[in-house]
């Protein structure tokens, strides 16, 4: 059938600059480039372009543009390009249009109509540069009191505490699977999360055995398809988090297609060399609250109490009682993930349609578990578009103990937020599996660069709690009035629980 | 100022403020004469827009009996929570708080007195305390007309916009003696004064008096709802008398393990405790920091037999203690505390985050902590 798709990005060689050299040719993953001997010239198949950047960034001569191509049809604000190209795309295959990473509707993001505060006169700002600035977390549940006991002179503690994980700063690594990114990628995550102080997420595709010296400051994930799950996976981790939801597709189950299960990936998810791996979205042996309690307990079972169950849910319609139930049924974290979560693959109907913006969730759940009193039973980590250090302020000031970045953490890698992880060809090497590609990406300097990141948000949360005469973020932890909105209606406000600007 | 109400109802005021407090350990009652002289020295900390006193072992005549004090800012919200009050505890005695009405302060609410006991039966689940926390908290947020400003047993504030000097005055502090005495006299910077939101804050018997401005306010606030703590009165300080009544009325936890709450040690100092020190400190900050009070502070709080003095980590705001006798003084400044004894046996200047408690009978006062 002939296709009637315009190709998304046009290819601009300046040939006074091109030495053909032939770098975009091998990068290219696409095959966008290719050398023409007989005019000893470097051209381009735009119609393959996915706007990676990867060929622009690398070409020695800075020789390349890649630019959204201009043609399009006849403006119509509600027949857009988007909804014109993706009637074409399914009038051809008949299929589920497939997308990447995160939903990228301009009307969810409501950090950017949130501002924070500042200190003035009588409270005054603290400086960073010679006080200091503490912002150690911990995750976990926390008693409503303790009971300390005065013996010889000094006081003993008799309440004994559940686990808890340590974060030497309130980001942590999202759940990625290996299998959806390349082991290099997995590597540089736990390397980071060890030098950080902080923790990656396995994700649903297990531990591979050579990460295994990363245990401690791993969150091992168990999914409904239970990739990898067996005892001594959920014992070397520091937490286990069970999946029940996700932001990007909550409702839809994950899919590695059986091209990606090499031999290593098939002896991590223990499944056979190239069969699919699927995971439902149901586990099939939950669907009750009280199900999820056994689940919950059978794990805390398997690993004798010592560490933290996380539960991890999309925000959806009722995330507030789904969180209190959680809570309720034992869970030590609750991990929450919004509409804005990336994802290896998703339909993209779903991706952009399905879910709650997590400004909202983790307002109302937080608010919910402190109506209830039962706040402090669990800790509670947001996730789903936090982009820079100000969402991550924001989020604890509204409630949560901790974040979880995943995209920003793959765009410190390389990533380009191009959105065709789920096409396995990542021209970055981070979301595939293909030997060559992954070795782009080299684990110590990614590593170095997910430090770096962590370091600079750190900083940065540092500076903005100095701001606000804040030295510990304890207190900034659900200190909403920290906060005011900016545009937003009395109900966004009220769900919100901040008030307007001026007020 | 013309409306008694903070017509902006702001949540919270800014303050620089003048603090004192005088324990006698042995618990014997002197009168109002040495802290109005104190308070009078530091005259120029305050600004006219707020001052008041806490006294303890005031009423012994009515020792065993809830002292309840009220402002009534309309004759309506009087009436109703006159029936409220009398739905839910005997009544014993009640009256007007005497004023001397030829001082001039301005718009003075009507205040009333009721001593009370809460009803037989009715307070058996809850313990008699909590039963009266509820109803203060319960009456404080009914008519935003009424609020109940002390509530302890023996014990009584006395309050209102104005300098301390000529509240004392107003309420003719000279008739009354205690072994314990609060003082403070308020700055606010950029809202105007209300007879509600002058210092001390009370509930049941303990009552703070605060300098300072809490940025950790709006946490503490939400982590006291969750224990049925209702923030009324529109300023930073109340959270203070709610966090040390849940923290070691309600769970028994020592006056200095509380202290180390509101103003932990930093974590570089609690790397390098003892592993026991470590371990109990790790905890307070993991269970209890949403009480970790940040920004700067300097308060002086007392309960019956108990006052202590603390500042935040970074010390922001002043604080000397001295103790002469069997007298404790705390202050926010030396002079105020050399006006009532010349040489003291000891005066010093706390740390930033050191608690100093002076206790009735032990004698003691405790400095270096043992925690
Ligand atoms: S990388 Fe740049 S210089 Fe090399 S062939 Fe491609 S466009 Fe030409
Ligand atoms: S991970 Fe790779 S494929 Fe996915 S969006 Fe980023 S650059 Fe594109």
């Amino acid at each position: 059938m002939k296709s009637y798709m315009l190709p998304e990005f046009n290819v601009y060689r300046d040939l006074e600059r091109c030495v053909s050299c032939q770098v975009c040719v091998n990068q290219c993953t696409y095959m966008v480039h290719y050398y023409d001997e007989e005019e000893d010239l470097v051209k381009s198949r735009e119609e393959n372009c996915v706007g990676c950047l990867r060929c622009a960034m690398l070409c020695p001569t800075k020789a390349l543009k890649i630019v959204p191509n201009p043609t399009s049809y006849r403006e119509n604000h509600h027949w857009t390009r988007e909804s014109i190209s993706a009637i074409k795309v399914q009038a051809e295959s008949g299929g589920v249009i497939l997308t990447g990473m995160g939903c990228d509707k301009p009307q969810y993001t409501y950090w950017d109509r949130i501002v924070l505060n500042a200190s003035q006169v009588t409270n005054p700002s603290i400086d960073p540069l010679r006080e200091p600035m503490e912002i150690r977390t911990f995750l976990g549940k926390k008693p409503k009191e303790l009971s300390i006991e005065a013996g010889s002179g000094r006081y003993s503690l008799t309440t004994e505490l559940s686990p808890q994980l340590k974060l030497e700063m309130p980001i942590m690594f999202t759940a990625i699977s290996y299998g959806a990114v390349s082991f290099n990628v997995h590597e540089s995550l736990a390397m980071a999360a060890s030098e950080s102080g902080t923790y990656f997420n396995t994700g649903e595709g297990g531990l591979d055995r050579r990460l295994y010296r990363y245990g401690d400051h791993a969150i091992v994930q168990v999914a409904s398809g239970r990739f990898g799950v067996d005892p001594s996976y959920l014992e070397v981790g520091a937490a286990v988090e069970i999946k029940i939801g996700q932001g990007a597709k909550p409702g839809i189950g994950g899919h590695l297609p059986g091209e990606k299960v090499s031999r290593e990936i098939s002896r991590t998810r223990m499944i056979p060399k190239g069969t699919d791996a699927l995971s439902p979205a149901p586990q099939h042996d939950i669907y009750s609250i009280e199900d999820l309690s056994q689940l919950i307990y059978a794990i805390k079972e398997a690993t004798g109490y010592a560490k933290p169950v996380s539960v991890k849910i999309a925000a959806v319609h009722n995330s507030a009682a789904i969180a209190s139930g959680i809570v309720r049924a034992g869970a030590d974290i609750i991990a929450l993930d919004g509409i804005r979560g990336s994802t290896g693959a998703a339909p993209k109907i779903i991706r952009d349609n399905v879910g709650i913006p997590i400004e909202l969730a983790l307002a109302s759940v937080d608010q919910r578990l402190r109506d209830e009193g039962i706040r402090n039973e669990a800790s509670l980590v947001v996730a789903g578009g936090v982009r820079n250090s100000a969402d991550v302020v924001k989020a604890i000031a509204l409630g949560a103990d901790a974040v979880y970045i995943g995209t920003a953490a793959l765009i410190a890698i390389g990533c380009t937020v191009c959105q065709k992880c789920y096409m396995g060809r990542c021209p970055w090497g981070i979301a595939t599996t293909d030997p060559w590609i992954s070795k782009r990406v080299n684990p110590l300097i990614a590593s170095k660069r997910l430090s770096n990141l962590l370091r600079a948000w750190s900083l940065e949360i540092k500076e903005m709690m100095g701001g606000m005469g804040i030295n510990s973020i304890e207190s900034l932890r659900g200190n909403r009035e920290m906060l005011r909105g900016v545009g937003l209606t009395d109900k966004e406000l009220s769900i919100l629980g901040v008030r307007h600007a001026g007020e | 100022m013309t409306s008694l109400q903070n017509p902006y109802r702001e949540d919270k005021v800014h303050e620089a403020c003048g603090l004192l407090g005088i324990i006698d350990t042995s618990k014997a009652r002197f009168s109002a004469y040495e802290p109005i002289r104190a308070m009078e020295n530091m005259h120029d900390r305050g600004n006219g827009l707020g001052a008041g006193f806490a006294v303890y072992g005031l009423y012994p005549e009515h020792r065993d009996e809830y002292a309840l004090h009220v402002m009534y800012l309309d004759g309506q919200a009087k009436d109703r929570v006159e029936k409220h009050i009398e739905k839910h505890v005997e009544v014993n005695h009640a009256e007007e708080i005497p004023t001397d009405d030829k001082v001039r302060v301005v718009n003075p609410p009507v205040m009333w007195r009721y001593f009370v006991t809460p009803k037989r039966g009715l307070s058996e689940e809850t313990g008699e305390d909590e039963y009266i926390r509820e109803m203060v908290m319960r009456i404080n947020m009914a008519t935003g007309k009424a609020f109940v400003f002390s509530s302890g047993k023996d014990m009584g504030v006395f309050k209102g916009v104005g300098y301390p000097e000529e509240l004392a005055d107003y309420f003719m502090l000279s008739e009354y003696r205690g072994y314990l005495w609060l003082g403070h006299t308020r700055f606010p910077t950029n809202t105007p004064g209300w007879w509600g939101g002058a210092h001390p804050f009370s509930i049941l018997d303990w009552s703070v008096v605060h300098n300072g401005e809490l940025s950790s306010y709006g946490a503490n606030r939400r982590y006291l709802e969750m224990f049925g703590y209702r923030c009324t009165m529109q300023t930073d300080t109340e959270v203070m008398a709610y966090a040390f009544d849940l923290l070691v009325r309600r769970q028994g936890l020592p006056l200095d393990v509380a202290a180390k709450i509101l103003a932990p040690p930093l974590w570089i100092e609690i790397d390098r405790m003892p592993s026991e020190e470590r371990k109990v400190h790790t905890a307070l900050r993991q269970c209890y920091g949403g009480l970790l009070m940040n920004g700067p502070f300097t308060i002086i709080v007392a309960h019956h037999g108990e006052m202590i003095g603390l500042t935040d980590r970074l010390k922001l705001r002043p604080l000397s203690a001295a103790v002469k006798g069997g007298r404790v003084y705390m202050a926010s400044e030396e002079a105020a505390i050399r006006v009532l004894c010349r040489d003291p046996d000891r005066v010093w200047r706390p740390k930033g985050g050191e608690p100093v408690v002076g206790r009735v009978k032990a004698l003691e006062v405790v400095r270096e902590m043992i925690l």
